[in-house]
């Protein structure tokens, strides 16, 4: 099916909206936008980060899981205690796989679920003593970890725990950091809020421990933040920062540390890369230390060429042609794998549905690769989330805001894309209508896909998804040849 | 009244940042530019309008101030 026409796509829309009652049609609507490049404010054109509808299928988290799993959860040598009943911590356990180095257990905890598992009677008595014993259990077992924070689930601030007060008792006893965080699941709409308190008690509790306190800098320090680490993303972004001459002196929160959390104030430049998700901290920065932040993205060749000279931007010469010298060095190897990966992948139709920054960010390396990326959404993007994302994407396309699950489908049953991104809970509905689906959260369990060396593994697993023999053994071979015969076996 | 930060962007312009709601927007005019008195009106690209406070210039950007919405939609 070729590209839809401004006018199929509209009607599209209005078509995929009938289903619903009156009310929700209306607020759905709003939600539901044809770009257009022309227009400079998505306010616009779409709404977004209002509550979901109840009734449909969200597929947002909570602001635990903004808190827990995102931000603070990849922090390596915390130990977070999931603060509350058993199963919000230990159902998200680890999902992200934000890689890391160090021992497990030992001096590193990222992978390990740490609860205060509530019963009843915390509930009805309150679970602050609980959760000062916990503590003390932490360091007497783990006396490796560097500090703790308490992520609080619903009830704790539907009981009315006073936390802060027991993390600094605890903080002094122990005389680690210890973080109290308010991310009580209910918060705010999405796992978004849970970012942004996050970024508050990374602010109130940890950037200024070191304020003051002698560090050996270099004109060349820089910070990452906002990459995760999964799959390794940061390390393969990391490795030709430093060939370029810059020094990371602090990467968050994909295998970070508490430590280089607290040095971050002493960087010349933060590089963002999860602008959702980080961008509060970054703006706290900018205005109380003087850092500028800037976004950059590392996704397919062009958009690392372009951010690569604009990180260079920022600082002397011998930076300006270490830019020039990394890419001159990689381009070779770009060269091979877009001449390998091109010719099988050209023309070929993408929808995207995920979360954070990657509705915007992939499709840069899609177009390298000959693709095309027709429709783009967000989990839980805010208006500046579309802004940027309006001038990435063709004329015409589709965007959509916290899609629900008849939505996407009906679309892309429409739409007819070759390949689509999204989530776990996405994967296997789109695999069984035989449309190749790739995970673009954890990146299908692969990865890395930033930097030089991911956009080889992303162009040879897009490749290795869409080309696979399996999409044209859809119909099974009793039924594809000879069905007849098939009825009269079974009867 | 709500806290608003007051940033630079690259092209050199005046962006308008509430935390609280994350709403980021460009300032299309700012009602008092001088180094003694700056602030008054804030118009935003989106056609909102905010108040601030006439106060000195502030040293460097961003800012932190107080701001009374006086018009914005929604
Ligand atoms: S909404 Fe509340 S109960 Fe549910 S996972 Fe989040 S914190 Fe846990």
């Amino acid at each position: 099916m070729s590209t839809l026409t401004r006018e199929e796509t509209e009607s599209l829309i209005q078509e995929v909206l009938e289903v619903y009652p009156e009310k929700a049609k209306k607020d759905r609507a709003k939600h539901l936008a044809i770009n257009d490049q022309s227009i400079e404010q998505s306010k616009k054109c779409i709404t977004s980060n209002r509550k979901s509808l109840p009734g449909v299928m969200t597929i947002r988290g909570c602001a635990y899981a903004g808190s827990r799993g995102v931000v603070w959860g990849p922090v390596k040598d915390m130990i977070h205690i999931s603060h509350g009943p058993v199963g919000c911590g230990q159902y998200s356990r680890a999902g992200r796989r934000n890689y890391y180095v160090g021992t497990t257990g030992v001096n590193t905890f990222a992978e390990m679920n740490f609860t205060s598992d509530f019963q009843e009677k915390d509930i009805v008595f309150g679970g602050d003593k609980k959760l000062a014993k916990i503590m003390n259990e932490i360091e007497s077992l783990f006396p490796l970890h560097k500090g703790i924070t308490v992520q609080s689930e619903c009830p704790i601030g539907l009981i009315g725990d006073d936390i802060e007060a027991v993390s600094k008792k605890a903080a002094k006893e122990l005389n680690k950091v210890v973080v109290p965080v308010r991310c009580e699941g209910f918060r705010g709409v999405s796992q978004s809020l849970g970012h942004h308190i996050a970024n508050d008690a990374v602010r109130d509790w940890v950037l200024s421990n070191r304020d003051g306190q002698h560090f050996e800098s270099t004109p060349y320090d820089v910070t990452i933040i906002g990459d995760y680490n999964i799959g390794g993303d940061a390390w393969a972004s990391r490795i030709f920062l430093e060939e370029m001459g810059l020094r990371v002196i602090a990467q968050w929160s994909g295998d970070g540390t508490i430590a280089e959390m607290e040095n971050t104030p002493k960087a010349k430049l933060n590089l963002l890369h999860c602008y959702r998700s980080m961008n509060y901290i970054s703006r706290h920065m900018e205005e109380k230390y003087g850092i500028p932040w800037m976004e950059y993205n590392f996704f397919g060749p062009t958009k690392i060429e372009e951010s690569l000279r604009r990180i260079a931007a920022f600082f002397d010469d011998s930076i300006k042609e270490g830019a020039e010298r990394v890419i001159a060095k990689y381009k070779p190897m770009m060269e091979a794998v877009i001449a390998k990966y091109k010719p099988r992948l050209q023309g070929k139709r993408v929808m995207l549905y995920i979360g954070g920054l990657r509705p915007r960010h992939v499709i840069g390396a899609y177009e390298d690769l000959g693709m095309e990326v027709v429709g783009t959404g967000y989990e839980f993007g805010h208006n500046d989330d579309y802004d940027r994302t309006i001038k990435e994407m063709g004329n015409a396309t589709l965007l959509y805001d916290d899609v629900t699950g008849f939505e996407l489908e009906e679309f892309v049953k429409r739409i007819k894309p070759d390949l689509v991104g999204s989530g776990i809970k996405e994967k296997y509905i789109y695999q069984k209508m035989g449309i190749p689906f790739r995970q673009m959260h954890s990146w299908d369990y692969s990865g890395p896909y930033h930097g030089f060396d991911g956009f080889a593994i992303f162009a040879r697993d897009m490749d290795m998804t869409l080309n696979n023999p399996c999409w044209g053994k859809q119909t099974p071979p009793w039924k594809a040849v000879k069905p007849a015969e098939e009825v009269k076996a079974a009867a | 009244m709500a806290n608003i930060m007051i940033r630079k962007n690259d092209a050199g312009g005046l962006v308008f940042y509430l935390p609280k709601r994350d709403l980021e927007d460009n300032i299309a005019s700012i009602e008092f530019d001088t180094p003694a008195k700056w602030g008054g009106e804030l118009k935003l690209a989106s056609g909102g309008t905010y108040y601030i406070e006439p106060q000195e210039a502030p040293a460097r950007l961003p800012v932190s101030v107080r701001a009374k919405r006086v018009d914005a939609p929604e």
